[in-house]
């Protein structure tokens, strides 16, 4: 059972969800105010959106919330957690990864479909990916700031870097690598009419998991 | 309950790109080039307890600052 934490003001719940349907897993939602994970959860995503409206800084808020003690306890006792767009932006605030995301040097909301580079296929998360991958990215603070020599860089922008990031970083993991989260949205891309499936191996593997 | 004010900056050498958007806006009404534009934010609070210098330092490390990319500096009203 994955977990899909919600905050005021997350909005790719849905869409995390129907992605664990379509890779073969099942999925509940837990609450940001809740003291614990769901019985049973195997696997967490924190989902995009725009949480607490991005107050503070994007992520700064939610990740103060009392499931993120929960979270945490779960990601340290190896347990995989997938953080996209905004819940990327959570666990970089949570301390769960590194680095930290910044306001697109575009200054703009960019929407787009995006090629990423896996650069690190071995991970629980990334196992069964592609070495190229179509998906879209959509924020305003995508920007990844960080120090790429002393992080487990996971994904990076193919070609063009269309938000700015340190080194074209578009995901990063934790050293151990169960936790993962990336600004663009595989969510969006397990099903053909959205124009790639490229997504899908990674929620297959957080199923699995 | 004591005034304190939080101002919180982007720290040196990394990049604003609000303070660069501003900053070219500037110039392209007439006002010409400015060096090291940078907005952070100021933060009001009146904090409770005999050490609220202290009490906001722990909110700075606890919340209101990303040591990553942001400093703080605190003023205590007299």
């Amino acid at each position: 059972m994955i977990a899909v934490v919600r905050f005021p003001g997350s909005l790719d719940h849905d869409s995390a969800a129907k992605a664990v349907h379509a890779a073969g897993g099942t999925a509940t939602f837990a609450w940001q105010d809740d003291a614990e994970l769901p019985a049973g959860t195997t696997g967490v995503i924190l989902p995009g959106g725009f949480s607490y409206g991005d107050h503070l800084r994007p992520g700064a808020i939610a990740s103060r919330a009392p499931i993120m003690g929960a979270v945490r306890r779960f990601a340290e006792a190896g347990g995989r957690v997938l953080g996209i767009c905004n819940g990327f932006q959570v666990l970089c605030e949570a301390g769960l990864l590194p680095g930290v995301l910044r306001t697109n040097t575009t200054l703009s909301f960019v929407c787009r479909q995006v090629h990423l580079d896996v650069a690190d296929g071995d991970t629980a998360l990334t196992r069964g990916l592609a070495p190229t991958i179509s998906v879209p990215v959509k924020n305003q603070d995508g920007n990844w700031l960080g120090d790429p020599a002393t992080t487990r860089v996971v994904f990076r922008y193919h070609g063009e870097n269309p938000l700015g990031s340190t080194d074209a970083v578009a995901g990063v993991a934790n050293a151990r690598g169960n936790v993962v989260g990336l600004m663009p949205h595989p969510e969006e891309a397990v099903d053909a009419l959205l124009g790639s499936t490229d997504g899908l191996p990674l929620f297959r593997a957080l199923v699995a998991a | 309950m004591t005034r304190v004010i939080v101002t919180v900056m982007p720290r040196a050498g990394v990049l604003d790109p609000q303070g660069q958007a501003v900053a070219i806006s500037l110039d392209r009404l007439g006002f010409g080039h400015v060096d090291n534009l940078r907005i952070g934010k100021r933060i009001e609070l009146d904090v409770p307890g005999d050490d609220p210098e202290g009490q906001a330092r722990r909110m700075c490390e606890a919340l209101l600052a990303n040591p990553l990319i942001e400093d703080y500096s605190i003023e205590v009203a007299s």
